[in-house]
């Protein structure tokens, strides 16, 4: 095996938990594990992997790749890799790294794997059919590209020691600048962004009305959660289009995953199967969620969710 | 405007996944379009009502079968459909976006809409491999679309916010939900569909040398999962017990 790449996910100047996470996967695969940091201002991060165990890391620092696009990152990228022939390119499955890993393998002539969540010998395990079967995917040539599940392997631990570090140039062609990103506008929330929570506390069309995902919301604030919804609660137009789980909603991975009043119906579970620990609360003892639920309670949710949420409040308090 | 939409039919979501020899067993299946290329139709073709004129496309990469959801395409109101046969070739993300790249060359396109992900494979790379190889800047899981004076603007959900972007035309752009509502086709949209063009070509006629650089070693289905603890005692004690397992047992809190 020669050089597996984890290309960083930063965001404001802060390295994201899936780097770590590529970090520990890169190590499972073998060779020599490089970092690529990509931004304006990024060296410090490039020494932070470092000690992580990460022996080198390129640093394509520029000010114009303060804002992300498509063009720049994949111009960016896709050079380096012609250049330096990584033989694996690790990239968050997050919605920057999606948009430009595609695109990156396309120029380099190379294969991607997608939204992988294992891996095993030189081949790599995903999901398809929203989880109801998994494939094991190898590359017939290099380099190949691999975008990774957030949450689903553990971030690797500071293991000290330095990286070398190799600035690389960095220079645009005009079409990499036809793209203009007019505004970017923040959802300001306290809580965790639904692909990243480590715990999500989701609701359904059990929860009747928009104004009882306060409960939810409780629940989530003392657990530090994130709240997610089925498609017939945001249907219903009781959340945004953007909480929703499964098929045609998030797929998201949380070590926990509490769905309020939610049938788990096929497409749901497509979005939320690969959560560790899976709770349903559910008044119908019948109801498909409970065939996935790791623990689960029969009953009105109206009546367990605030007890749950005083009972989580003592526990973490104490 | 000329606007292209490729789309791809999937399994119906409720499809139960049977193995047949190490493969993906489609007989009896209820197919569909898939969902995200739904809203890549319909927002074509509220682009087309919109403006007052132009035309849609549809086309697809897939089997013989990959008619019904064209035909279906045509009966919500796209004008012309293409089904590129790809029998008997060997097929990744890479190959599948140099065949439906060669076709796209043959054609005039303003803007070129897609699904950001098919639910089969899920793979979300076909859109934006094919938008590299034709040159043209893409947005990516667009909810909300404006086209412009030679360019469109579209919102794209990022993590913890949306994004405004603004590329030139010729462009591509990937459906993200939330974009719209897809129409049903109407009776009379399913007559007119009927005599409307569609044309079927073979993939191995137009000379594409990409072969797949993946390759799906093995295909299996999940173990069943064990069944998990309920419990059904009243609400108080159920909630300590809950709370007790998921700090002890399960350690997740
Ligand atoms: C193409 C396609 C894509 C789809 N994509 C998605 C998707 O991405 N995400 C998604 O979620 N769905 C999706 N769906 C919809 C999916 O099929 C279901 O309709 C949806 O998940 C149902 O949502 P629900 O479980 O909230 O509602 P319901 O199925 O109505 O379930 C509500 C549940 O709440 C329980 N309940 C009611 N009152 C109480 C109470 N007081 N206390 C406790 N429990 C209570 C009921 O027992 C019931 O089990 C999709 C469907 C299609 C066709």
């Amino acid at each position: 095996m020669g050089k597996v790449w984890v290309v960083a996910e930063q965001r404001e100047g802060k390295l994201k938990k899936v780097t770590f996470e590529m970090v520990t996967l890169a190590r499972q695969i073998g060779g020599e594990v490089e970092g690529v940091v990509i931004g304006k201002d990024v060296k410090g991060l490039a020494s932070e992997l470092g000690e992580y165990g990460v022996g080198k890391v390129y640093v394509a620092d520029h000010p114009d790749l303060e804002q992300y696009t498509t063009a720049k990152y994949t111009r960016v990228l896709a050079e380096l890799i012609n250049k330096e022939k990584p033989e694996v390119v690790l990239i968050a499955n997050s919605a920057q790294g999606r948009d430009f890993a595609p695109r990156t393998a396309q120029r380099v002539g190379a294969g991607q794997v997608s939204d992988i969540t294992g891996y095993e010998e030189g081949v790599f395990v995903r999901p398809i059919y929203a989880g109801k079967a998994y494939t094991k995917v190898g590359a017939t040539s290099h380099p190949l590209i691999v975008t990774v599940r957030p949450n689903v392997f553990p971030a690797a631990e500071k293991a000290g020691g330095q990286a070398a570090i190799e600035e690389v140039a960095v220079s645009f062609m005009p079409e990499d600048l036809k793209a203009i990103v007019k505004e970017v506008v923040k959802q300001v929330s306290g809580r965790p962004e639904l692909t990243e929570a480590d715990i999500i506390v989701s609701g359904g069309r059990g929860m009747k009305g928009p104004e009882n995902f306060k409960l939810l919301e409780d629940l989530a604030d003392v657990l530090g959660a994130a709240v997610g919804a089925s498609r017939a609660a945001v249907d219903a137009g009781w959340r945004e289009h953007r909480y929703q789980v499964g098929q045609t909603g998030k797929t998201v991975s949380p070590s926990l995953y509490i769905a309020v009043g939610i049938s788990g119906a096929i497409q749901h579970l497509a979005g939320m199967g690969s959560s560790k620990v899976i709770v349903a609360i559910n008044k119908d003892p019948e109801a498909n969620i409970f065939k996935v639920a790791d623990y689960g309670i029969v009953g009105d949710l109206f009546e367990i969710v605030p007890l749950l949420t005083e009972e989580f409040k003592k526990l973490l308090k104490s | 405007m000329k606007l292209v939409v490729l789309l791809k039919q999937t399994f119906d979501t409720e499809a139960k996944i049977v193995l047949k020899d190490g493969k993906i067993d489609d007989s009896g299946v209820t197919l569909i379009i898939n969902p995200y290329d739904e809203f890549a139709v319909e927002e074509a073709l509220r682009i087309k009502e919109k403006l007052g004129q132009g035309e849609v496309v549809v086309v697809s990469a897939g089997s013989d079968r990959a008619q019904e959801a064209l035909r279906q395409a045509l009966a919500m109101g796209a004008d012309r459909a293409v089904l590129v046969k790809t029998d008997g070739l060997q097929l990744d993300e890479m190959v599948v976006a140099e065949v439906l790249a060669k076709v796209l060359q043959q054609m005039e396109y303003d803007l070129i809409l897609a699904g950001w992900r098919a639910i089969d494979d899920s793979s979300a790379q076909v859109g934006v491999r094919v938008a590299e190889i034709l040159g043209l800047p893409q947005i990516n899981l667009v909810t909300k679309l404006e086209v412009g004076e030679g360019k469109i603007t579209g919102h794209r959900e990022i993590e913890g916010g949306t994004e405004v972007v603004e590329v030139p035309l010729p462009a591509l752009v990937t459906a993200q939900r939330g974009l719209n509502e897809p129409r049903y086709p109407s009776m009379k949209g399913i007559m007119q569909a009927k005599k409307k063009e569609l044309k079927v070509i073979n993939a191995v006629d137009l000379g594409v040398n990409a072969t797949p650089k993946v390759e799906i070693k093995e295909i299996f289905l999940p173990k069943g999962k064990q069944a998990g603890k309920i419990f059904t005692d009243e609400p108080a004690v159920a909630v300590a017990k809950l709370v007790k397992a998921l700090r002890e047992e399960a350690k997740v809190i």
